[in-house]
């Protein structure tokens, strides 16, 4: 598939979006999944996973320009040009899905300063301009000399961009899978993991198609820190669950989530089979095996686990901490009511949700494609002699 | 448990010149009924009320659903027997106690807090609560993100999953917007009282009362300290707008 070709292909999944969008917002949103109790489904998944995801592509860069890691220095234009792409495509299914997408000037121009999600409309706008003048200094050699600040600036920056998102769920009170500080950290964390592990497939594929050397020197040292963070995710998910194990309150979310009582076996499988297993526990025995040093293929399949991993793990925490039922009536058992009070809301993705979510992936990987090509984002040769001449062959 | 947040300083003040007035007025009645009640078109809502709600419980008949009924036909909610995305405003809920095994029938709508989780999080500002304590979204500026949903702990909110046909001029509503209870804010701006509160009285149950929590001579406001009235949820420390008796 040439280039051309691989455009169009995006652009299939594009259109498809936009033609879900317009069928979910002209017949309303009952012709969707989602309903009165699940009121954030698939979209949601995608969109937050990548805006979390935007945050983390912005590592590579970070480390070189906050840390001054040398070696890193090539590769950090490429992360800045994926995390503003996968901030685009987050936002695009965020946008498309409100009620009212034709009111996002609404969104930018009134602002409750209360609330966490207008923080958040502040925070991806700024990351846009930070992120894009950071690009513009790295790339652009009479301003090179002050990529370093701007590296900075963006640095700060993304990490209060995931703490908002993070606290978008933290925040909410009333619902025994939320209300938990712990929800900023943990984002951030998930951030470094999925950031890096889409990082790391987009460079290795597009030096293969481009046909441009890529040494294993740089390939193993993100190899060896996607590790780290996917141990991270995995601790601070343990973590989180120890201390809802801990308050009787929560004993029911518990049991809902890890044992799928009380019709959580969905949310438990997933929790499981997907989040643990495929996203955490699989892929750390791919990067860590001994043998795999230098297998691409072998590297490449755990990043795509790892996105998995991410999605279970958002469909987990958003469609799971809604489909468990909220304690109205503590003490109470509900005998009748027409709103489904006490009762675990079962969602099915339709078709439209799901098209929409991933032609925000799509619109993403154009945006990446479109400025490799017409942009100096890709080195021409990261071989292990120009990333690190010291570098002695193990 | 009677709460005891409501503005005290306030009442006392307002005892005390009410008594004061009473004193040197004929009907001191009617003297004391319009100033909780009369608002003419052209002047602002003050906090000078707060409005709110008492359920007995004990009274509310399990089964009947006149309060339900009179919302949907006064805010013009119709049904596409579609239950998991049909809007609702208020509805029926019927409890056991786990421990007590005591049954309860109640409705359930917004509860107009003094502190709305749902006002917080909305990120433009189209849910406010104005100065009377009512809770409203502003179906101008609402955006459909539905954070008031994720946030409300009394599922309060709902969805306009589709295409509003024929809406009241007073409760206006559009697809792509999320709507609650108002609290029937169009009569109360008029002196009257909610349609769930005139459809209880009409079926004889006399399980609602509404009026002013500020007012220490309404009617509300005397059954509450006599009986007291609980929150829902009241761990949340939100003060709720609308108190229940017999839960």
């Amino acid at each position: 598939m040439g280039y051309l070709g691989l455009l169009a292909f995006l652009g299939a999944f594009v259109l498809a979006a936009l033609g879900s969008t317009y069928y979910m917002e002209h017949n309303g949103h009952w012709v969707t999944g989602m309903n009165n109790q699940i009121v954030w489904g698939m979209p949601h998944v995608f969109a937050v996973f990548l805006i979390v995801a935007a945050s983390g592509a912005l590592n590579v860069a970070s480390i070189s320009s906050v840390f001054n890691q040398k070696i890193y220095k090539p590769l950090a234009p490429l992360s800045t040009l994926l995390a503003l792409s996968l901030l685009i495509g987050g936002l695009m299914i965020l946008v498309l899905d409100l009620g009212r997408p034709d009111r996002l000037i609404v969104a930018m121009t009134k602002y409750n300063f209360k609330s966490i999600f207008a923080w958040n409309m502040i925070l991806y706008n700024g990351f846009f301009v930070i992120v894009g003048v950071y690009a513009w200094f790295m790339l652009d050699h009479t301003m090179k000399k002050y990529s370093r600040y701007a590296g900075f600036a963006a640095f700060i920056w993304r990490l209060a961009l995931t703490t908002g998102t993070g606290s978008i769920f933290g925040f909410l009170v009333a619902r025994p899978g939320y209300d938990m500080a712990m929800m900023a950290p943990m984002f951030i964390i998930m951030s470094f993991s999925f950031g890096l592990a889409i990082y790391l497939l987009v460079l290795m594929a597009s030096y293969n198609w481009t046909q441009r050397p890529l040494g294993d020197v740089v390939v193993n040292r993100l190899r060896k820190l996607l590790g780290v963070f996917v141990a991270a995710v995995l601790y601070f998910v343990i973590v989180y669950h120890l201390t809802n194990l801990y308050a009787t309150e929560h004993h029911g979310f518990e049991a809902f989530m890890l044992l799928g009582d009380n019709g959580g076996s969905k949310y438990s499988s997933i929790f499981w089979v997907g989040q643990i297993l495929l996203g955490s526990l699989i892929p750390l025995a791919m990067i860590y095996a001994p043998g795999v040093a230098n297998c691409r293929k072998t590297l490449a399949t755990a990043c795509v686990l790892i996105i998995i991993g991410g999605l279970a793990q958002m469909y987990t925490i958003i469609i799971g901490g809604q489909a468990y039922p909220m304690e109205i009536f503590p003490g109470m058992e509900v005998l009748e009511t027409t709103f489904a009070d006490g009762a675990t809301t079962i969602y099915s993705a339709s078709l439209p949700e799901i098209l929409l979510g991933l032609g925000g992936i799509a619109m993403s990987l154009i945006v990446v494609a479109l400025g490799i090509k017409v942009l100096g984002f890709l080195p021409q040769s990261l071989d292990d002699a120009t990333v690190d001449p010291h570098h002695k062959a193990d | 448990m009677i709460e005891k947040t409501i503005n005290f300083s306030r009442r006392i003040f307002v005892e005390k010149t009410a008594t004061a007035v009473a004193g040197l007025s004929i009907a001191p009645g009617v003297f004391l009924n319009q100033v909780a009640q009369a608002k003419p078109a052209d002047q602002a809502v003050t906090s000078d009320v707060r409005w709110g709600m008492l359920i007995d419980t004990n009274k509310c008949a399990t089964g009947c659903t006149a309060c339900v009924s009179a919302c949907n036909e006064e805010n013009g909610i119709q049904s596409h027997n579609r239950p998991a995305t049909d809007q609702v405003w208020i509805r029926k809920v019927k409890l056991r106690d786990k421990q007590t095994g005591h049954v309860t029938s109640l409705p359930m709508m917004c509860q107009h807090c003094e502190h709305p989780p749902c006002v917080d999080v909305c990120p433009t500002g189209a849910s406010m609560k104005r100065e009377d304590g009512i809770v409203l979204v502003d179906k101008h500026i609402c955006i459909g993100c539905r954070y008031c949903m994720m946030a409300c702990p009394y599922k309060a909110r709902s969805f306009a999953h589709e295409t509003v046909t024929d809406p009241k001029e007073y409760a206006p509503r559009g697809k792509g917007t999320v709507e609650a209870c108002t609290l029937c804010v169009h009569r109360v701006d008029e002196g009257g009282t909610p349609a769930c509160v005139e459809a209880c009285n009409a079926a004889e149950h006399g399980a609602m009362i509404f009026g002013d929590l500020k007012d220490p001579n309404s009617e509300i406001s005397k059954e509450l300290e006599k009986h007291g009235g609980k929150q829902i949820r009241a761990d949340l420390n939100l003060n709720t707008g609308v108190r229940y008796q017999g839960i």
